[in-house]
């Protein structure tokens, strides 16, 4: 079982193998993984929208959708019907080209993140000895789409919420950076597969101090670098209409959220993949595990979406500058301690250099209460 | 302490969540097509007329005050006559228009006679703006066994009301 689509991903090209010519089972065997990728991305992200609106909807006390086949589970095709036979709005004084690339190129590095998941074990399209540089680098240029998308627009509203998510961008990819390089140093590779390999046995890296804290740190920072709530300011509907996709209805619309839903779930495969040990689990095959593991960190973000308002922004800053990033920085002492003592102490050690960073930043950031001002004469 | 109103805010959610499996309270949709909840007595939305024993003989006499009421003249009455040209006691036509009645109830409230009430239905819509809402005296015409099943205080109180009358003597001509 755990080797399934391994296996059978084989037999496709030992059977084409028999009688075509190696260059063309190389084509094919790419085809194949490239298929696979451009078929999964976009169905995870048509059925997560439909258990957002559940979650969400279950939270909320309601049901959520329940009319379009059995649980609504036929609602995304439905989402989709409606999405295609919408009519395509172009603002007047928009940029016409910019308009309709911006909703196209969104999709692609949403779409190539794929390519370094590792899937399960010998189940990832391309072991990169870059891989967590090529993740962090590819998802951080979704930014530049939506700032064409917003200035593309022509509208205020559009351009604030660009002007929002490039803000929000270059804080929130200093931490995200940040709380990856402890397990960078650990495992002494950049490539996904070999950080996978490193967990096997129960050695997550979230079990260790360092490891809990850059676990925290690093999800985290990634629901902000999907824009998803509590992070939303771009597409604040309460402030600026929709933020960057203001003017933008239809498939173009729909290709923003297909962008935004497909990057929250890489986010969370790879946050499983750096902290919780990825595809390694006992008894159920990896893929499976990597999915389950995924798909509670989705839940978690869907979590926050049902709970939390969203930041201002001088919050969102402060929360970023004054807080994430100091403890990424001490985080990644804690695991250089870490490395450098022994078994028993080195826990020691580092747990106790996260907790002290932990307290110290939770007092410096308390917010400044002035206090309550006692009147000796005047009386109430 | 700061930063514990987040967590605490996740338990609320949750909790709902869970909840909504379990408990009622939880879940309050009404799937409205399915279930329904009963209208209350005291509803009210667009007038219909009464009749007691056939519908060929409304309790309404053409008197015309619901329609000189009605604040946007959604009524329109025209009164009956026999063979001779001498008015009757009956409407010959008796026409409401929804798509104009503002729901005041206003036609009930001065009803001389108690011949027109406000009914519970709700589910109106019709293809057709203009004939389909304008309701003539067939479709307006209820029988009082339907105002009793609607509203059954205001009906004993009025049946009452309407025998007292009937089994009073004529008040004596003149004088």
């Amino acid at each position: 079982m755990d080797q399934l689509f391994v296996n059978l991903k084989h037999s496709i090209l030992i059977f084409a193998g028999n009688f075509l010519p190696e260059w063309a089972v190389i084509l094919i065997s790419i085809l194949i993984s490239v298929t696979a990728i451009a078929v999964f991305g976009p169905v995870t992200m048509m059925y997560l929208t439909l258990l957002e609106r559940k979650f969400v909807g279950r939270i909320q006390n309601r049901f959520g959708p329940n009319r379009v086949g059995k649980w609504g589970l036929l609602q995304p095709l439905a989402d989709g019907v409606k999405m295609l036979t919408k009519e395509d709005i172009v603002p007047k004084g928009a940029d016409h080209f910019a308009h309709f690339l911006a909703p196209v190129a969104i999709v692609i590095p949403a779409l190539l993140v794929f390519a370094v998941v590792p899937f399960g074990r010998n189940m990832v399209a391309v072991d990169l000895s870059i891989g967590i540089l090529f993740f962090l680098a590819l998802s951080s240029t979704t930014t530049i789409w939506i700032f064409v998308a917003a200035w593309a627009s022509r509208n205020k509203f559009s351009l604030l919420g660009g002007l929002r998510s490039v803000a929000q961008m270059v804080s929130y990819e200093i931490p995200m950076v940040l709380s990856v390089v402890p397990v960078l140093m650990v495992v002494g590779s950049f490539s996904t597969v070999a950080i996978v390999e490193a967990q096997s046995g129960w050695n997550w890296f979230v079990l260790t101090p360092w490891g809990l804290i850059g676990f925290v740190l690093f999800f985290l920072t990634g629901v902000a670098e999907v824009n998803r709530t509590p992070f939303d300011l771009p597409e604040g509907e309460s402030e600026i209409v929709a933020g960057f996709h203001t003017e933008y209805s239809g498939m173009k619309f729909a290709l923003f959220y297909m962008a935004e839903f497909m990057n929250s779930f890489t986010i969370s495969a790879i946050v499983s993949t750096v902290y919780l040990g990825g595809w390694q689990g006992p008894w159920l095959p990896g893929w499976l595990w990597l999915l389950i593991k995924s798909y509670a960190l989705i839940l978690v973000m869907m979590w926050f979406r049902g709970t939390l308002p969203r930041f201002r922004v001088d919050q969102l800053m402060g929360f970023a500058w004054k807080f994430l990033l100091p403890l990424a920085l001490l985080n990644i002492f804690a695991a250089g301690v870490w490395l450098a003592f022994a078994r028993p102490v080195n826990y020691l050690l580092s747990a106790i250099i996260v907790a002290l960073a932990l307290f110290i930043l939770y007092f410096a950031n308390r917010p400044d209460m002035p206090k309550k001002r006692v009147y000796r004469y005047a009386v109430e | 302490m700061f930063g514990f109103g987040v967590l605490k805010g996740m338990l609320v959610t949750i909790q709902n969540f869970f909840a909504s499996y379990f408990s009622k309270d939880h879940l309050t949709t009404v799937q409205y097509p399915e279930e329904r909840l009963s209208a209350k007595e005291r509803y009210r939305n667009f007038p219909f007329l009464v009749y007691d024993q056939a519908p060929e003989d409304p309790r309404c006499v053409a008197c015309d005050i619901c329609a000189k009421e009605c604040p946007p003249k959604c009524i329109t009455i025209v009164r009956d006559s026999d063979a001779e040209g001498k008015p009757l006691k009956r409407p010959k036509s008796f026409d409401i228009d929804y798509s104009i009645c503002m729901n005041c109830g206003i036609c009930e409230e001065v009803c001389p006679f108690d011949a027109i009430f406000m009914d519970h239905e709700f589910e109106l819509a019709e293809y057709g703006r203009f004939e389909d809402l304008m309701y003539h005296k067939d479709r307006l015409l209820k029988p009082n066994d339907h105002f009793k099943k609607i509203r059954p205080t205001d009906a004993t109180r009025i049946d009452a009301k309407l025998a007292a009358k009937t089994q009073k003597p004529a008040p004596p001509v003149g004088n």
